[in-house]
């Protein structure tokens, strides 16, 4: 789901912060917050990744869980953002 | 300050008792350069590593009493000796030597083992009480000096760092699975679980007595607070200058040596309370020394500059750069044979060296304030936790997270939600008996993920917070929860990290001893007594330590805020100067090899701190945590550990 822009971004999850739990364990709707996979400081890390990947500008209110707390969150956000007068895509 | 060693019953390994002893003073003789020695008879033998301190010409040990019947084996000092020889002398003794060792043989003789109720010190010694075919092993109260033990058949073998057990033949060196579990969750393995199988270590406050066949170890003192439903009012003012005086002797007691004392200087409170005690109360000339970093994040030199000219001392100060402390690294786990999460060691294992250069054995630090006066961020951050647990749903109480860790630049930008998912850890079990350590328990945990299938295995269901949990004293829920956070931070962090591997063991490194002033008994047990809000009054830390010292220290000194020594970790591995150890001890050759770690995990992570990406805390200890670990199995576990610290870099 989500094409190449939920890939490259599990891909980055996977990496960046699972360390060794494959992303078979990762499921797109599970809260990254609550598996522990993202603290504070790693949600400044993912911001980054997505400004530089996906070519978008992350504003300081919109990080924030409803956005960027789980894969599915992620997607829809980055979606939202590149395409700000489409409708939200549904996976 | 010096290296002990030696054992009780036969002789191990079918070695010749001198030749067993020699090999283990050998493996700690940074420890004592200055003279060497060893006692043994049918019983057990005893072996000494002496940094000379007090009584340069006839301290030598192990030393006997008069007729050769108790011998004593000594590491550390036992401040009050004068105060304790007057009464000694009174009671009949005669004193051959001016040493506080030989008051250790006269109050043993004197009052047996209630001796160690007399001494103010830091110590860990042996004693062997040939009549009564006795071993006796003592270790001071807070737990600044160490010994370990383990037992080859029938022989029990002691000595003050793990590498003189290793070196007998029959002890093996294996990584123990559950401590592993222990130190990537507290930071340091639950006493007496040491990092190697069947290796212990003897808890602070206790004793281990070997007779008759059997081992006995029992607790001789210990941490104990204010019930939290005591109200009986405390004089502040008067509280103050308690606290004042009781400093001040601690302090006068620990300048007693026949070799220059110096002090160090991190910039901080507490290690400037030190520097201005000695300066406003006492003659002893004031020899200061310090290390600096590159970078804000870490430097305190424009602080420390200020103490310097406000006391008027002698200052030596050296630059710890990310490059040596990432050469420094494999021989700072060759001295501290734990594995650590921060490379906070390294850069004071070279500020020990600095002091040996200049030709100082003897340092005063500040370490011990944060901990009996409540002055880490961690007592702050429980107090605000626990506050907002009251109304978990309001929206303003976790804003005064970010008053928290002021110092942590990376902290400083986070998002607020992100803040808060993390400091919520526990919020919903205010009753929890490790609230105030959960978060950050919690964070060390998830770097298990890092272990290998076979490590899992082997660690099972083991639970370390149900270990801990069952250590507890009896009243432990009986007192605050500042004094029950300040418990684990006093009880086991202070000796399990602070003072071992950031304290004794790499000031040892350089034979160099550190003496605590705030860690004097007396202090601790006057502070633990201290209603709560005289330490933590609002969100301002050591608040009656401010109030004491406020006459003595430039206001700046006064008013800032507490920044924990911290160094800069997995940036130190990495780059175009990164040692060359690194890639080989890391390479998923060596990580299969050792065993503990999931080899594409640990691959993952280096790629990303090579990458110069790791920015959380977490990757930093995770590297580090790694490192280390990787790095004791290729010391000790694989080339054996009676390779000598300062070869070790070869090693790697």
């Amino acid at each position: 789901m989500f094409g190449p822009i939920g890939s490259r971004v599990r891909k980055f999850i996977a990496e960046s912060f699972m360390y060794r739990d494959g992303l078979k364990t990762l499921d797109d709707q599970e809260s990254l917050l609550e598996k522990g996979l993202i603290d504070s400081t790693g949600v400044l890390e993912l911001v980054f990744f997505l400004e530089k990947t996906f070519n978008v500008k992350v504003g300081d209110d919109e990080v924030l869980p409803e956005n960027l707390d789980s894969v599915r969150k992620i997607c829809e956000f980055v979606q939202r953002k590149q395409q700000p007068q489409s409708q939200v895509c549904v996976a | 300050m010096c290296g002990i060693s030696g054992y009780f019953g036969p002789t191990p390994s079918g070695l010749p008792a001198g030749q067993v002893l020699d090999r283990m003073v050998n493996a700690i003789i940074h420890r004592g350069p200055d003279e060497q020695g060893m006692y043994f008879d049918q019983g057990g033998g005893l072996a000494h590593a002496r940094l000379s301190i007090i009584d340069l010409s006839s301290g030598q040990q192990p030393m006997s009493n008069e007729d050769g019947t108790i011998w004593v084996c000594f590491n550390g000092e036992i401040f009050n000796y004068v105060e304790l020889n007057e009464q000694l002398v009174k009671w009949g003794h005669r004193f051959r030597t001016r040493c506080d060792t030989e008051t250790i043989l006269h109050t043993y003789e004197e009052k047996g083992d209630e001796c160690l109720d007399d001494f103010n010190g830091d110590f860990a010694f042996a004693i062997w009480d040939k009549p009564k075919k006795r071993l006796m092993l003592a270790r001071d109260r807070m737990g600044v000096r160490p010994v370990y033990y383990t037992f080859v058949g029938q022989t029990l073998l002691f000595a003050s760092e793990m590498k003189a057990l290793l070196a007998v033949p029959g002890v093996k060196a294996e990584i123990d699975p559950l401590a592993l579990e222990q130190v990537f969750t507290f930071w340091f393995p639950l006493p007496p679980r040491t990092t190697f199988k069947g290796i212990c270590e003897l808890p602070p406050a206790h004793v281990l007595i070997a007779e008759n066949g059997t081992i006995s170890v029992k607790p001789t003192w210990r941490l104990t607070y204010r019930d939290r439903h005591d109200t009986s009012l405390v004089d502040e003012a008067q509280a103050t200058d308690q606290l004042r005086e009781l400093l001040i002797d601690a302090t006068r007691i620990r300048l007693r040596a026949d070799v220059p004392v110096g002090a160090y200087l991190s910039g901080g409170l507490d290690s400037s309370v030190i520097t201005a005690l000695i300066r406003n109360f006492t003659h002893s000339p004031l020899r200061t020394f310090s290390v600096t970093f590159e970078g804000s994040e870490f430097d305190e030199s424009q602080y420390q500059q200020q103490l310097v000219t406000a006391l008027n001392t002698d200052h030596s100060s050296i630059l710890c750069s990310r490059q040596d402390i990432g050469q420094m690294f494999p021989q700072v786990i060759a001295h501290t044979e734990r594995p650590i999460l921060r490379t906070a060691p390294a850069p004071m294992y070279r500020l020990a060296q600095l002091v040996r250069e200049n030709n100082f054995k003897v340092v005063l630090t500040g370490e011990g304030a944060d901990e009996i006066l409540a002055g880490y961020d961690i007592f702050k951050e429980a107090k605000i936790r626990r506050f907002w647990a009251r109304q978990a749903t309001s929206a303003r109480r976790p804003r005064l997270l970010r008053h928290l860790y002021p110092y942590l630049q990376n902290l400083r930008g986070q998002p607020q939600p992100y803040l808060e998912a993390f400091f919520r850890a526990g919020l919903n079990d205010p009753d929890s008996p490790f609230f105030s350590h959960l978060p950050r328990w919690g964070m060390t945990s998830r770097l298990k993920q890092l272990f290998s299938d076979d490590l899992r295995d082997q660690i099972g269901n083991y639970d370390p917070l149900e270990e801990l949990r069952g250590q507890l004293p009896a009243d432990y829920l009986r007192w605050h929860p500042l004094s029950q956070a300040q418990f684990l931070e006093a009880g086991y962090l202070l000796p399990g990290y602070i003072l071992s591997s950031q304290g004794d063991r790499v000031a040892m490194a350089h034979a160099v001893e550190g003496r605590f002033p705030f860690l004097d008994h007396r202090v601790v047990e006057f502070a633990n007594q201290l209603p709560p809000r005289l330490k933590l009054r609002g969100l301002t830390e050591k608040y009656i330590l401010r109030q004491a010292m406020r006459p003595y220290l430039p206001e700046s000194i006064i008013q800032r805020t507490k920044q924990p020594y911290r160094a800069p970790d997995a940036e130190c591995f990495f780059g175009t100067d990164a040692p060359d150890y690194v890639a080989d001890t890391l390479s998923e050759r060596a990580v299969r090899q050792a065993g503990l770690f999931d080899a594409p995990a640990v691959a993952k992570l280096v790629e990303k701190c090579r990458a110069g990406s790791a920015m959380g805390f977490r990757d930093n200890m995770a590297l580090v945590g790694v490192l280390s670990v990787q790095l004791l199995h290729s010391q000790v576990v694989r080339h054996g550990a009676a390779v000598a610290p300062q070869s070790i870099v070869a090693l790697a």
